[in-house]
């Protein structure tokens, strides 16, 4: 039998009359919870942002032929040597077509494929901009601009003019800033590209391309798939690379093994070609919740010093409690509700402190030449992390009050009173 | 006549630092109505006994019994319980909850019993303040009230359950003569008007003469 108004009128009456200690415990919680939600929100934006910086524009599934030796070598085929040691001197790769053979009608099986948001062709050539008598090496990557947009946030990266722009515009060429500042060149300027097998072709700028990587942005550039095929004199079937994104990323690395196996092609799934990035972003998350914990422990230990000190002030309140009927457990729940309300009240503040620190924040000018699109310090504000940091606050003055209040439940009234 | 509280062979040892026999068989009851004090020498076990009669001090031999009812050996909820229905206590020091209005510190016991409503818990407490003639002080801070009057707060807190015995550990010891005086006639008024049997521990001889019986201690024994 528990009465809880009583209980909770008694708790209410010892922590108005103990304002300051109340106030200060309190403060404790709202402190770590607050900079826990700043910290959290904070450093998971900033991974967020540098994962996708990365991330949104790799596709889950790369396909592509690679120039390789094959790795069953002619002699392996002869029945006479067989079990022999044999030395081949000097391999080769094998000769083979760029090109990916019948890439229409895979990319027509891919998209079939339920797993499969989309498969998108890419050509990729190495091509010069001539500018004058000077010849600068680049790449040019033929793609379906607005596809490219939709499913790997190309417009993210396009500093001038647009993706809508390159589509419409037939022999129009995206250009990386790189190369334009080089060659002194603005949109609606003409450049001139040759492909390695000779012949010059004028492209009209639509736009520039900023990866926010220097050394990509001084060689590459984008134009149509249709305009690269016709520079390089090829049909229309001609596709180097196939660019797939999967509904979950998780089936890349399955996905990337049929591909590889049905087709006899390359197929790097993400994980795979990105596994350092991985690392790196699981190490700050790591980071960032020692700290976060770090901080809610020092609250907790904040709340247990102060219901400790309080109780020992309280013996004499305890002791008549306990003589005029309250139970132990009714004594152990004043202090634990005490606990537990300094904790819902520092919490909630915390989370609010957080917020506003976290909305500050998202307004404070982050501009730097990697990253074109972004112009605030990134925050991830996840709901998920007002939940934890709030149920931390909780646990951490349950546990806190526990103790403390254990010794009150446990304290002996008779001698409280005798001692006197 | 009923019997309130009746012990029965009971002995305690203290433990520590030697062991030591403080109360040896014991045996007494108190009735309906009767106002008995125990006077001893200092040491003699008199308080000890109390604690024990009060069901918060359970480590002890023999048996007790409240109303008829064993309580020997039953749980610490359940003392607690019996203790907030069936005792009320006054000590020799005040007791009250400081930073609680004297209404509320009357209130707090019946509030835990839980029995009636914030209403009538109210009005009994006033009740109660106004027959120990202290109601003006009801909405005072116990910290603010003087020492003869915070007995009487504490009086008035005991009486608040109608409990079967009220037990007091030297109420009057930290009292001057005059509250003392006034102290005891407020047992005796209760006593006799109310039917209501006390016990209380003294060391004030003129106190312990003017009660219904007097229980003499001596080396953890009733001599008469």
């Amino acid at each position: 039998m528990t009465n809880w108004n009583v209980i909770l009128n008694i708790s209410k009456t010892h922590l108005l009359t103990k304002i300051k200690q109340t106030s200060i415990a309190a403060l404790g919680v709202t402190f770590g919870i607050g900079s826990y939600i700043t910290l959290v929100c904070f450093m998971t934006g900033l991974n967020t942002m540098l994962d996708d910086l990365i991330l949104n524009q790799t596709p889950h599934i790369h396909i592509y032929n690679e120039i390789a030796p094959t790795k069953k070598q002619p002699i392996s085929l002869y029945d006479d040597l067989d079990g022999s040691f044999n030395v081949v001197h000097s391999i080769k790769p094998k000769l083979s077509q760029k090109k990916i053979h019948n890439a229409l009608p895979i990319i027509n099986y891919l998209e079939g494929n339920n797993e499969v948001r989309t498969a998108l062709p890419q050509v990729k050539t190495q091509i010069f901009y001539i500018a004058g008598s000077i010849e600068i090496g680049g790449n040019l990557t033929g793609i379906l601009p607005v596809s490219e947009a939709e499913y790997f946030n190309m417009s993210d990266y396009i500093v001038e003019g647009s993706a809508q722009d390159l589509e419409t515009t037939d022999n129009g060429i995206l250009l990386g800033i790189g190369i334009a500042k080089k060659m002194s060149l603005n949109v609606g300027d003409r450049v001139q590209v040759s492909p390695i097998n000779g012949g010059i072709f004028p492209l009209k700028i639509v736009g520039f391309y900023q990866s926010g990587v220097a050394d990509l942005d001084a060689i590459q550039s984008f134009t149509n798939v249709k305009t690269v095929q016709r520079i390089l004199g090829e049909t229309n079937n001609y596709i180097t690379d196939i660019n797939v994104k999967l509904y979950d990323i998780e089936g890349a690395f399955p996905l990337s093994k049929k591909i590889e196996q049905q087709f006899k092609l390359t197929a790097i799934d993400i994980k795979t070609a990105n596994a350092q990035f991985e690392t790196g972003t699981t190490i700050r998350n790591l980071i960032t919740y020692a700290v976060s914990i770090t901080l809610l422990i020092v609250a907790g230990f904040g709340i247990y010093n102060i219901l400790n000190m309080l109780i020992y002030e309280k013996m004499n309140d305890i002791a008549i409690l306990k003589a005029t009927g309250f139970s132990g457990r009714d004594v152990q729940l004043i202090f634990m509700s005490q606990a537990m309300i300094i904790g819902f009240v520092g919490g909630v503040l915390g989370l609010l402190i957080g917020f506003g620190l976290t909305s500050l924040i998202a307004t404070i000018p982050f501009q730097t030449e990697a990253l074109p699109t972004v112009e605030t310090y990134p925050i991830n504000r996840d709901p998920m992390f007002f939940v934890i940091g709030f149920s931390f606050a909780m646990l951490s003055t349950f546990l806190a009050g526990y103790l403390p209040s254990k010794k009150a439940k446990k304290i002996d009234p008779v001698k409280i009173i005798r001692g006197q | 006549m009923s019997i309130v509280l009746e012990a029965k062979h009971i002995n305690k040892y203290f433990k520590k630092p030697l062991l030591f026999h403080v109360l040896k068989d014991i045996n007494f009851r108190i009735e309906k109505g009767e106002f008995a004090s125990i006077m001893g020498k200092s040491g003699c076990g008199k308080s000890t006994l109390l604690y024990i009669l009060s069901t918060m001090d359970t480590d002890y031999e023999g048996e007790l019994y409240l109303n008829n009812e064993l309580i020997t050996k039953q749980s610490r909820s359940y003392l607690s319980h019996l203790r907030n229905k069936h005792i009320g206590f006054v000590f020799q020091f005040h007791y009250l909850l400081s930073e609680f209005s004297v209404l509320e510190n009357v209130m707090l016991p019946a509030k835990k019993l839980g029995e009636k409503s914030f209403q009538e818990i109210e009005y009994d407490a006033m009740l109660k303040l106004k027959m120990l003639n202290i109601d003006h002080l009801a909405k005072k801070r116990a910290s603010q009230v003087s020492g003869g009057e915070k007995q009487r707060v504490a009086i008035a807190r005991a009486l608040i359950n109608n409990p079967s015995i009220i037990m007091g550990d030297e109420p009057t010891g930290n009292l001057d003569s005059h509250n003392a005086e006034n102290v005891f006639n407020i047992f005796k008024q209760l006593s006799e008007e109310q039917g209501l049997s006390l016990l209380i521990v003294t060391h004030d001889e003129d106190f312990a003469n003017k009660t219904d019986r007097i229980i003499q201690m001596g080396d953890g024994e009733i001599i008469s």
